[in-house]
C-alpha cells in the first residue's frame, strides 16, 4: 500500500512537472521557429533582451508576494504603476533632474501607493474567492479616479509650475510628459559595455536588492503568515494569524514594488504615456511571469527571469517573423498580442482545473480510507 | 422610541434592498434631467437619445441573464458571442445580401457561429466551475485578439469592406449605408417634435425580452434557476447540471451576436479588430445598476439598467459641458460603471459555490 502512494506520487510529481513546464516549454518552441526567420542578428536579440530585463524585472518581482498569500495574480498592480507615474510627473514638474529626481517620485509614490494597497486589499477581503476578477475591475476603477486627478486635478487644485507638461487649457497633463532629464540615469549610473552589450549594472543591482529582499521576507515570521494563510484561511486563523491583516500587507507591499518598479521602467523609456502607459503594464508583467512556468498559486524569482528573457524573445521576433511569413507586420503584431492572452487563459484554465482535480483526489482519498476503516 | 427604530429599520431596509450606489445613480440621472433645460439643452432631443441607445444595447445587456440564473456569473466572455455576430454581418455583406434582407440573413449567418462557439465555451466553464468570471474575459480578450488576425487573413473580397489600396484585409469601421442601417428603427417610428420613437428596435428587444421570459418560466427554465441557486440540490433532484449550464451559455452568445447587430443597424457601422474588446464591460455594469445580483437577475432588472447606464453616459456630456465647460463626462462614466462592478462583486452571495 505504501509503495503504491509513493509510486503514484512520483508519477504525478513527473506529470505535474510537464503540466507546469508545458507554457515555457511551448515558448522556447515558437522562439527556436521565429529567430531565424526574424533575420535579426544574436547581438541585437541579447542587446534588447538585457535592456527589457532590466526594464521589467523589477515591475514582475511585484508580483510574488500576493501569490505567496494566495490571492492570484494581483492584477491591482496597476494602482502601483499609477502611484509611480503620478511621482515622475510632480518630479519632473519640479524639475529633480537624475537619480535624485526618480528617489524623489519614489518617495512621493510609496504613500499614495499605500493607500491604494490599503483599500484595493479591504476591498479584496471583501470579495474572497474571486482576487482576481475584483483586482482586474479595481485598475479599472481606479483608473478612473487617476484620470480624473491627472486630467482634471492637476493645474486646477495640485500646483503644476511648467506649460510644458500641461495641457494648452490650462489644466490637466499632456498626452505624453518627456523624462528627458531621468533618462536612462540608472542604467548609465555604472557604465559597462561587454562585447557591444550594454548592461544596465545600478538597474540590475536594485533588482538584485529585490530579490534578496524577497527571499529574506519569505523567511521572516510575516512571510511565513503569508505562507500559511495562502494554503488555506481557516487552518491560518485557527493558529491565531489575523488573515485580514496578512492579506492586506500583501497587496500593499505589491503596490508599492509595482510603484517603484514603474519609476524604473519609465526611466528606461524615457517619456510617460500620461493616459496609456499604465494600462496595459498589468496584463504584460502577468503574462510574462506566466510564461515563465509560474501558476496562480505559485511562482519564484526564477520563474521571473525565465519569464522575461522568453517572453520578450517573443514580442520582439514575432513581428518580423510574421511579416516574412505572411508579407504583413500587422500580423505579427497582433499575433504577439494574442499570445500573451493565450497564455494567461490558458495558465488561469490549468489553475482552475487543477485545483478541481485537487478536490476531487482529496474526497477520493477520504472516501478509501473510510472504507478501509469499514473494513477493519 | 420603538417606532422609530421600526422606521429606520425600514428605511435602512430599503437601501440594503435597493442598494446604496443604485439609489445615487438614479438621484443622480434624475438630477440630470432636472437641470438639462435649465443649461440649455434640449429635453426631447436627449431623451430620443436616450430611448435610441436603449434599443442599441438591451438585447446586449439581455445575453446577461441566462449565464446569472445558471449561477455561472457575469458572462465577462461576451465578446466571444459579438464575434459571432461580427462574422454573420461581415458574411451576409459578402455574399452581396442588401437591405432588410442583409440584417435577416447576417443572424441566420451568425446563429452556427454562435452555437459553435457558445458549446466550446461552455464546455469550457463546465470544466472550471467556481472561476468561471477571470476566465471567461480573458476568453474574451483571446478571441477578440485571435479575430484581429483572421479579419486581415480571411479571403474577403466585397470592395465596400476591405482596404481600398491593397485590396485585401477588413477596414476597421465598415458603413452599413445600403445594407441594414436602420432597418429595425425604421419601423413604425414615430416623431413628436424633436422627439422620435425607434419602434421596430424596441418591439424587437420586447420580443427577445419576452421570449426569455416565458423560457425561464419552463420546466427548463425554472431547472436552470435551481441549478444556479444551489447546484447540490438541482442534481439531487434529478437536474443534468452540466447540460443546463451549458444551455445558458449558449443562449448568452447567441443573444450577444444577435444584440450586436442590433447595435450595429442603429449605430450605422461595423467595428472590427479591438472595437469588441471592452463590450462586456458597459453590459455587465448596466445589469447591475439595474438591480442584479451576481447571482440573480430579471428582466427588469435589463431594462431599468440599461435606461440609467445609456441616460448617463448621454446626458452627462451634455449638461456638464453646458454647466462647466468641462467635459468630465467619461471620467464620471468609468468611475461609476466600474464601481457598481465593484460592488457587486463585493457582495456575499447567498447559496452559490
Amino acid at each position: 500500500m505504501n509503495k503504491n502512494t509513493s509510486a503514484n506520487k512520483s508519477k504525478g510529481n513527473l506529470g505535474s512537472f510537464l503540466r507546469r513546464s508545458s507554457v515555457p516549454i511551448m515558448f522556447i518552441i515558437i522562439c527556436a521557429f521565429c529567430i531565424p526567420l526574424s533575420g535579426l542578428s544574436p547581438s541585437y536579440l541579447v542587446n534588447e533582451i538585457v535592456t527589457r530585463m532590466g526594464r521589467n524585472a523589477f515591475l514582475i518581482l511585484s508580483l510574488l508576494i500576493p501569490i505567496m498569500a494566495g490571492m492570484g495574480l494581483n492584477f491591482g498592480m496597476t494602482l502601483g504603476a499609477m502611484a509611480g507615474q503620478i511621482g515622475l510627473i510632480l518630479a519632473s514638474d519640479w524639475q529633480i533632474v537624475g537619480i535624485p529626481g526618480m528617489v524623489l517620485a519614489a518617495i512621493i509614490s510609496v504613500p499614495i501607493s499605500i493607500l491604494l494597497g490599503l483599500f484595493c486589499g479591504k476591498i479584496l477581503n471583501m470579495a474572497k474567492g474571486r482576487e482576481m476578477i475584483t483586482s482586474y475591475i479595481m485598475s479599472f476603477f481606479i483608473n478612473g479616479v487617476y484620470q480624473l486627478v491627472v486630467l482634471y486635478l492637476m493645474g486646477s487644485v495640485i500646483p503644476i509650475a511648467h506649460s510644458t507638461i500641461k495641457l494648452p487649457r490650462g489644466y490637466g497633463i499632456r498626452n505624453t510628459v518627456s523624462l528627458l532629464a531621468m533618462r536612462q540615469h540608472l542604467d548609465n549610473l555604472i557604465p559597462l559595455t561587454i562585447k557591444g552589450v550594454k548592461i544596465p549594472v545600478a538597474t540590475f543591482l536594485v533588482i538584485a536588492l529585490l530579490c534578496v529582499f524577497i527571499i529574506w521576507f519569505r523567511r521572516t515570521k510575516l512571510g511565513q503568515d503569508m505562507r500559511a494563510v495562502g494554503q488555506d484561511m481557516e487552518v491560518a486563523r485557527d493558529a491565531g494569524i489575523k488573515v485580514e491583516r496578512t492579506r492586506i500587507i500583501a497587496i500593499v507591499i505589491s503596490t508599492i514594488l509595482a510603484g517603484i518598479g514603474m519609476i524604473i521602467y519609465l526611466q528606461n523609456m524615457g517619456n510617460i504615456a500620461t493616459y496609456s502607459s499604465h494600462s496595459q503594464i498589468g496584463m504584460f508583467c502577468i503574462a510574462a511571469l506566466l510564461v515563465g512556468g509560474a501558476s496562480v498559486d505559485k511562482a519564484s524569482i526564477g520563474n521571473v527571469f525565465l519569464g522575461v528573457i522568453l517572453f520578450h524573445l517573443m514580442f520582439i521576433v514575432a513581428p518580423r517573423a510574421g511579416a516574412a511569413i505572411t508579407g504583413d507586420s500587422m500580423i505579427g503584431e497582433y499575433f504577439r498580442v494574442f499570445v500573451s492572452y493565450a497564455v494567461i487563459t490558458i495558465a488561469l484554465i490549468m489553475y482552475e482545473t487543477n485545483k478541481r482535480r485537487e478536490k476531487s483526489r482529496n474526497s477520493e482519498q477520504l472516501q478509501q480510507a473510510q472504507q478501509e476503516e469499514e473494513n477493519r | 422610541m420603538n417606532t422609530d427604530k421600526k422606521e429606520k429599520g425600514r428605511i435602512g431596509q430599503f437601501i440594503e434592498s435597493f442598494g446604496l450606489p443604485r439609489l445615487i445613480i438614479t438621484a443622480f440621472l434624475l438630477l440630470l434631467l432636472i437641470l438639462a433645460p435649465f443649461v440649455g439643452a434640449d429635453l426631447p432631443t436627449q431623451i430620443t437619445n436616450i430611448i435610441a441607445r436603449f434599443s442599441w444595447n438591451g438585447i446586449l445587456v439581455l445575453a446577461m441573464v441566462p449565464m446569472v440564473h445558471s449561477g455561472c456569473g457575469l458572462n465577462f466572455g461576451l465578446p466571444l458571442g459579438i464575434i459571432s455576430g461580427l462574422l454573420g454581418a461581415t458574411l451576409s455583406i459578402e455574399f452581396g445580401f442588401t437591405g432588410g434582407l442583409s440584417f435577416v440573413m447576417a443572424i441566420l449567418i451568425a446563429t452556427p457561429f454562435a452555437l459553435v462557439l457558445g458549446s466550446g465555451y461552455g464546455w469550457l466553464l463546465n470544466k472550471i466551475k467556481g472561476g468561471e468570471m477571470m476566465i471567461a474575459t480573458y476568453v474574451g480578450f483571446s478571441s477578440v485578439s485571435f479575430m484581429c488576425m483572421m479579419w486581415l487573413v480571411l479571403p474577403y473580397k466585397s470592395p465596400n469592406m476591405v482596404w481600398g489600396l491593397s485590396g485585401k484585409g477588413l477596414r476597421t469601421t465598415i458603413s452599413l449605408e445600403g445594407y441594414y442601417i436602420d432597418t429595425l428603427a425604421r419601423f413604425l417610428r414615430i416623431r413628436i417634435g424633436n422627439l422620435e420613437i425607434p419602434t421596430g428596435t424596441i418591439l424587437f428587444f420586447a420580443l427577445l425580452a419576452f421570449l426569455m421570459w416565458a423560457f425561464l418560466h419552463t420546466k427548463t427554465g425554472t431547472a436552470m434557476t435551481a441549478v444556479g441557486s444551489n447546484p447540490t440540490f438541482a442534481k439531487a433532484a434529478g437536474i443534468n447540471v452540466d447540460k443546463i449550464r451549458l444551455l445558458s451559455v449558449v443562449m448568452s452568445t447567441w443573444l450577444a451576436a444577435v444584440g450586436i447587430l442590433v447595435y450595429e443597424q442603429g449605430f450605422g457601422f461595423v467595428q472590427l479588430y479591438m472595437a469588441p474588446f471592452y463590450m462586456a464591460l458597459p453590459a455587465v455594469s448596466a445589469i447591475l445598476i439595474g438591480g442584479a445580483t451576481v447571482n440573480k437577475a430579471t428582466i427588469m432588472n435589463v431594462i431599468i439598467g440599461t435606461i440609467l447606464y445609456q441616460g448617463i453616459v448621454t446626458m452627462t456630456p451634455t449638461v456638464m459641458n453646458n454647466m462647466v465647460h468641462m467635459d468630465m463626462s467619461e471620467v464620471i462614466r468609468i468611475i461609476a460603471s466600474q464601481g457598481m462592478i465593484l460592488y457587486a462583486l463585493t457582495r456575499k452571495t447567498e447559496g452559490a459555490k
